[in-house]
């Protein structure tokens, strides 16, 4: 007759630490605690010694200081009395500015081109294929600097339009004389209003109510537009009809903004070649065309990819069950095909968009200041303070990483498949 | 008699009409099958043809020999009419070795070409190591190339003769016994470090006596104490012999037996050769450490998974520039006054953290595309946490995850082209601005531009096709 054996109760032994799986976890990590803390107290030990060799201390009263230099491109209000800290808010904007612009050109010119990679016609796919190669496979630096360059040393002179004798201009704006592409920066039209709503003005900030104002009505329009689509969507449900709706939403979408601008005596203020140089109009400088530019045709490739291995991913048979179903295969795309490839495409399309506003970063190739432009690089240099100032810009730079990745993962959230 | 018919040879086959087949098939299916795709391919044509006309004169009236802008459109002002564009690829000629060693001594040239062609024979075993044949034709080819180029560059007769016949003898091992041929990989970063800094040959010798102690420390140890421990001691063992013991013994041999390679400053070096330099140390050095990262990632202990976590996540939100920045600038803030690091070191440190933390998010996606099963069959088998990992786990997630860590490869070796914001001269900004500041070559900006993108270009493509080629060959599955 066989029986277990009971194993003999043991107490603890100090073996035991390291043999025994129960407790090796915990000696694995205090041993790394241990190091770890270690190792922050050398490096914190280090940057005191270090410190207190070089006469410095770690201090970020400089943000309150007289910044004393100029940016070009201001979104909001800025000179160089102002504040080193304003300079960074300028900056921060720019960074944002740029970002948001490359995030949706890219993602419109992606789709576009990852749907036309797709094509059944030959040549368009191949041409598509040789631009998403040609782009993913160079560094982005290239692409910036190629477009500054080509910018700055291609496009004319201000002074080729001048017209000569004859009334001709050796150059032409572009877009019936509304653009206008120097050397020097681009010019373009300039929105204004006649009778705009007064100004906020407060020491630290300057709000343009107008602008706000008009947001604000689109937004709702939107909305408002949305209800009556829910509703539309409600009435089809019960009585198998939908009513007619294009134009009410034409109407909700563009007469209350449209009203409300002409109110305010809105029109364009074209840049006109006057003397040497162009006057009036939004001079836009290359540095940020550029950047726009490059980041947009850079990341669009990417971009492309994103789409093309998405809509790969879709089971054939979806495809051929819309088209049992008669539809049309543009139909097919919009209804069946896009919106399961989202689900694929969306998780993919964030650390895109993360890539790209990081990249941003890129535009001191072409000086354009952007939040590392002014924080870390001339209030970097001014004030000699190296620490800080990495520091801080690190640290908004993962602010807005995580704020752009928060967005999208409840944007993947909301149109994730719903499985019980 | 019934006049019943009965056929009693078959008819021949016919071909199909003539718009089903051929040529006329192909062109209808695939250019013309609706009236969107008729506009589409026109439109395709006619960009294919516009960009043609545009560059196509431009290229064809290219000069490849002379000393100045100037002189390149003088010359194709001759020879193709006044108004004629054309490249003037005479500045990739002038500047050439520019463009590939950045400042490094030209009496040294030998030294970078031997190290490129040791890095494709090191390269061999790791790459293609299943095929021989593969592996034979790229020994060959490196061989062939290393003993032209080298022909090329200045150098001692008698030292070209040892190379080529290292080269060969290099060829004669890896198609004898290719495996023999890993003991070059294992060598190859020491030699490397040799051969490109010059100096004493003692230095790298006592690194590599540390990797060994570590070696035997971890092999003596391992049966009796663990993975974990035997590592731990033995990279205990080797730190203090880098720190205490190597640098006596390597001065004292110095002084007993001298020696060395004409030393060269960081400062010489530049162009492909330190985008490489940087490349191929930040990626060697980055996936293990990215494996490490992502096990601790997918760790249960608390602390190792939060800090792997909070590495990664940081290391992923911030830009690579503030990164390098953080190299040049505040990492000296962080270590003991007296220590003066390399910047190529630095940046190297840096760019290999940074791009540690991408591959440990794409070994951590393949990670978790392995069923549950592997693991508990793994546990079932009794094997400990790094035998599993080693034998079942890592394989399978490495290989779903090549597509990834290849693209983040590529993307790390784009983006060597930022160190030029550090003061590094990488060949995309630093050497062509260099060049472009050059009053020879004052006001050309397409063809460095295309010489720099087009290598870029090949290098990058190069790794991606072979991405594919590894994806095939690894797939075990039949659907």
């Amino acid at each position: 007759m066989a029986m277990a054996v009971e194993t003999p109760k043991q107490g603890f032994r100090l073996g035991m630490l390291l043999y025994d799986t129960r407790y090796r976890a915990v000696t694995i990590q205090v041993i790394v605690l241990i190091l770890f803390v270690l190792v922050l107290g050398w490096l914190a030990d280090n940057v005191r010694s270090n410190l207190a060799l070089k006469g410095k201390d770690i201090d970020f009263s400089f943000l309150w200081r007289r910044a004393g230099y100029d940016i070009d491109q201001q979104l909001i209000p800025y000179n160089n009395d102002m504040t080193h800290g304003r300079a960074v808010i300028i900056g921060l904007l720019n960074t944002l500015l740029v970002a948001f612009l490359g995030c949706i050109l890219s993602t419109i010119l992606g789709v576009f081109l990852g749907v036309l990679r797709l094509s059944k016609n030959w040549i368009v796919s191949r041409l598509v294929g040789v631009y998403v190669e040609m782009f993913r496979n160079v560094p982005l630096l290239l692409w910036i600097i190629l477009v500054y360059v080509v910018f700055s040393e291609v496009m004319p002179t201000p002074r080729d339009f001048k017209p000569i004798a004859d009334g001709t201009a050796k150059a032409h704006m572009w877009l019936w004389d509304s653009v206008a592409v120097t050397n020097r920066g681009t010019n373009i039209p300039l929105p204004l209003l006649d009778h705009p709503l007064p100004r906020i003005e407060t020491s630290f900030l300057s709000l343009n109510t107008s602008a706000i104002f008009v947001l604000i009505l689109v937004g709702l329009s939107i909305w408002v537009n949305r209800v009556l689509l829910r509703r539309a969507k409600v009435v089809q449900e019960a009585t198998g009809v939908r009513p007619v709706t294009w134009w009410k939403s034409l109407v909700l979408l563009l007469l209350p903004t449209v009203a409300v601008l002409i109110l305010m005596g809105f029109h364009l203020e074209y840049p006109v070649f006057e003397g040497f140089n162009f006057h009036g109009g939004l001079n836009v400088a290359h540095a940020f065309t550029s950047l726009t530019i490059a980041l947009t045709l850079y990341y669009a490739s990417v971009t492309a990819e994103i789409v093309r291995s998405g809509i790969q991913a879709i089971s054939r048979g979806q495809s051929e069950a819309a088209f049992a179903l008669g539809l049309r295969p543009g139909r097919t795309l919009a209804l069946i095909i896009l919106p399961q490839a989202l689900r694929v495409i969306i998780p993919p399309m964030i650390s895109q968009f993360l890539s790209l506003t990081k990249d941003t970063s890129l535009g001191i190739a072409v000086s354009y200041l952007d939040l590392r432009g002014t924080l870390g690089g001339i209030t970097l240099n001014q004030t000699g303070r190296e620490l800080e100032c990495m520091l801080l810009m690190m640290l908004i730079y993962l602010c807005i990483s995580l704020i752009v990745s928060a967005i999208m993962n409840a944007y993947n959230t909301s149109v994730k498949l719903k499985e019980r | 008699m019934s006049d019943t018919f009965i056929r009693t040879a078959m008819l021949p086959p016919q071909l199909p009409p003539v718009t089903e087949r051929g040529a006329v098939k192909w062109v209808r299916e695939n250019l013309f099958s609706s009236w969107l795709n008729a506009g589409l391919t026109v439109l395709g044509v006619a960009a294919v043809t516009y960009l043609v006309w545009l560059s196509l004169p431009w290229l064809i009236h290219g000069v490849w020999n002379g000393n100045s802008l100037n002189e390149c459109r003088a010359s194709i002002a001759a020879n193709f009419g006044p108004d004629a564009g054309g490249a003037c690829w005479a500045m990739i000629h002038a500047r050439w070795y520019q463009f590939i060693y950045g400042f490094y001594p030209p009496e040294l040239y030998w030294r970078p070409v031997l190290t490129a062609a040791l890095m494709f024979v090191a390269l061999t075993p790791i790459l293609f190591s299943d095929n021989r044949r593969v592996a034979a034709i790229m020994l060959a080819a490196v061989a062939v190339l290393t003993i032209l180029a080298l022909a090329l560059v200045q150098m001692p007769a008698w030292l070209f003769v040892l190379c080529s016949l290292g080269m060969t003898g290099l060829f004669y091992i890896g198609t004898e016994a290719p495996g023999r041929l890993i003991w070059v990989s294992l060598l190859y970063p020491f030699l490397t470090f040799w051969l490109l800094w010059g100096g004493s040959v003692w230095t790298p010798i006592m690194a590599l006596a540390g990797f060994v102690l570590l070696a035997q420390c971890y092999s003596l140890l391992n049966a009796r104490l663990g993975v974990v421990l035997a590592t731990a001691i033995g990279i205990v063992a080797a730190c203090l012999w880098w720190l205490l013991v190597g640098g006596i013994v390597a001065a004292s041999a110095q002084a007993l037996l001298p020696f060395g390679l004409v030393p060269v400053e960081s400062d010489r070096f530049g162009g492909f050769l330190l985008s490489f330099v940087i490349g191929v140390s930040s990626i060697a050095i980055s996936l293990p450490i990215g494996i490490l990262l992502a096990l601790g990632r997918q760790s249960n202990m608390f602390l190792i998974h939060t800090l792997s976590v909070g590495f990664i996540e940081f290391i992923r939100g911030v830009p690579l520039i503030t990164m390098l920045f953080t190299a040049s600038l505040l990492l000296q803030y962080f270590l003991p006054p007296q220590v003066q690091f390399d910047l190529i070191l630095r940046v190297v440190i840096l760019v290999t953290f940074f791009s540690a933390a991408y591959n440990a998010e794409v070994i951590r996606g393949g990670l978790a595309a392995l069923p549950r099963g592997q693991f508990e069959a793994a546990d079932a088998l009794g094997l400990d946490y790094w035998q599993a990992q080693r034998l079942i786990v890592m394989p399978q997630a490495l290989k779903v995850s090549i597509p990834g860590i290849v693209s983040t490869f590529i993307g790390l070796f784009k983006d060597t082209t930022l160190v030029t914001f550090v003061g590094l001269q990488e060949p995309l900004r630093g050497i062509t601005t260099i060049v472009r500041a050059d009053i020879n070559w004052k006001g050309i900006y397409w063809e460095p531009y295309i010489f720099v993108g087009a290598i870029f270009f090949a290098a990058c493509f190069g790794m991606s096709r072979y991405s594919l080629y590894l994806e095939r060959k690894l797939k075990t599955d039949h659907h």
